[in-house]
């Protein structure tokens, strides 16, 4: 089996043609020693032909299924395969390649579980939000640091390095399928895993339809809102499974199906 | 209740019955979930031969007509069936989720092996 590689750069990509060779290049020349994971989220153009030109390893989903599922699929493969740190980050060209080793370089320390890059912080960003999700944002930020009693000021960042107890989290089946976000860290903070901010670049988009466009803001406020709360009722369950060590969710086939 | 609305009911609920059967015999139902429409039958069936019961039942929620009470059960009764459809569909759909997610990582992990085989 492959054990050298300890570090995997996990891309979720949907329709992201034009913005994943040149960001998979990017990657290579910055980022030396590790695996680079593209997740083509059923895309209808050549996503994943052209990241596995670009040299990246390609897992394609057999259908659309969203942004968390299909980061999940990843942290997923990062625990079959052991790799000790993840990366995650976004296919539009918003996360800045150049932040990768910053946060590898935070996450190794070992004194912390998921290491968030947030675009607010250190004030070097170039990145705007715009009206009814801009507020939900802020909302959400003071709401989250409030719950879990540290400063968060990106809570909706994709940018994020995570060592094993947090892949493993992720591949749970807390994880959600649609849209990761402040209602993550919330429940994070309940299974006991530390949190950190660090400050990263980010751009605005390039090229593609966001995310976050049309009625989607405020279905995100509502969707937001009640995961939060239904997150702090249900507090218990998660610590007891990440804390167990070993413990690993029953979706995922736990043994290298090479060996 | 007229005995034309009784023999109505009754008739109704028959071929509901039969149709219930006769779907699960098919394969078509799956038994765990037909138990609930049977349930439903038999409701009905008891409703309208046993008026009595209705009436008791009409007073009971402080509803003034039988038919009030009849229709504002069978619309608790569509709720509930589809609350019960709701969380099938949100197991469902997590366990599509997962089981793309796996297959998704089976198959890249199938398409590596002979480049792994020539490496070795």
């Amino acid at each position: 089996m492959q054990s050298s590689k300890e570090i995997v750069i996990i891309i979720p990509a949907y329709n992201e043609e034009n913005n994943i060779p040149p960001l998979i290049k990017e990657i290579q020349n910055k980022v030396s020693g590790a695996g680079i994971l593209v997740i083509d989220d059923g895309s209808m153009d050549r996503t994943a032909r052209v990241a596995e030109k670009a040299g990246a390893l390609v897992i394609r989903l057999p259908f659309n299924m969203g942004y968390g599922a299909a980061l999940q699929t990843g942290f997923k493969y990062a625990l079959l395969r052991r790799y000790r740190y993840v990366v995650q980050m976004d296919a539009d060209g918003q996360h800045d390649p150049d932040s990768i080793k910053d946060l590898l370089d935070e996450v190794k320390k070992e004194d912390v579980d998921v290491v968030i890059g947030s675009r607010f912080l250190g004030g070097n960003s170039v990145y705007r939000a715009s009206g009814v999700r801009r507020i939900g944002m802020s909302l959400f930020r003071k709401i989250t640091s409030v719950i879990i009693g540290q400063p968060v000021t990106d809570p909706t960042s994709g940018f994020q390095a995570l060592n094993r107890d947090a892949i493993r989290f992720y591949a749970s089946r807390y994880y959600p399928a649609d849209y990761p976000d402040a209602d993550v860290m919330i429940m994070l903070h309940r299974a006991g895993l530390r949190i950190r901010e660090i400050p990263v670049r980010m751009y605005p988009r390039k090229q593609g339809q966001s995310m976050h466009s049309g009625l989607k803001p405020v279905y995100y406020i509502f969707k937001m809102f009640l995961s939060m709360f239904v997150t702090l009722l249900r507090k218990d369950k998660f610590d007891r499974r990440v804390i167990k060590k070993g413990e690993e969710s029953h979706a995922i086939p736990t043994k290298n199906i090479r060996d | 209740m007229p005995f034309q609305q009784k023999i109505f009911a009754i008739s109704i609920s028959i071929v509901l019955f039969i149709i219930i059967v006769d779907l699960v015999r098919r394969r078509k139902l799956r038994e765990e979930y037909s138990w609930i429409w049977l349930l439903t039958g038999v409701l009905v069936i008891l409703l309208a031969t046993w008026y009595d019961l209705l009436k008791v039942i009409t007073e009971t929620i402080g509803a003034v007509l039988p038919t009030t009470t009849l229709f504002l059960f069978s619309l608790i009764f569509l709720m509930v069936i589809n609350l019960y459809y709701a969380t099938k569909i949100s197991s469902l759909h997590g366990q599509v989720k997962d089981l793309a997610q796996d297959m998704a990582i089976l198959r890249t992990e199938i398409q590596r092996r002979p480049e792994k085989a020539r490496e070795g």
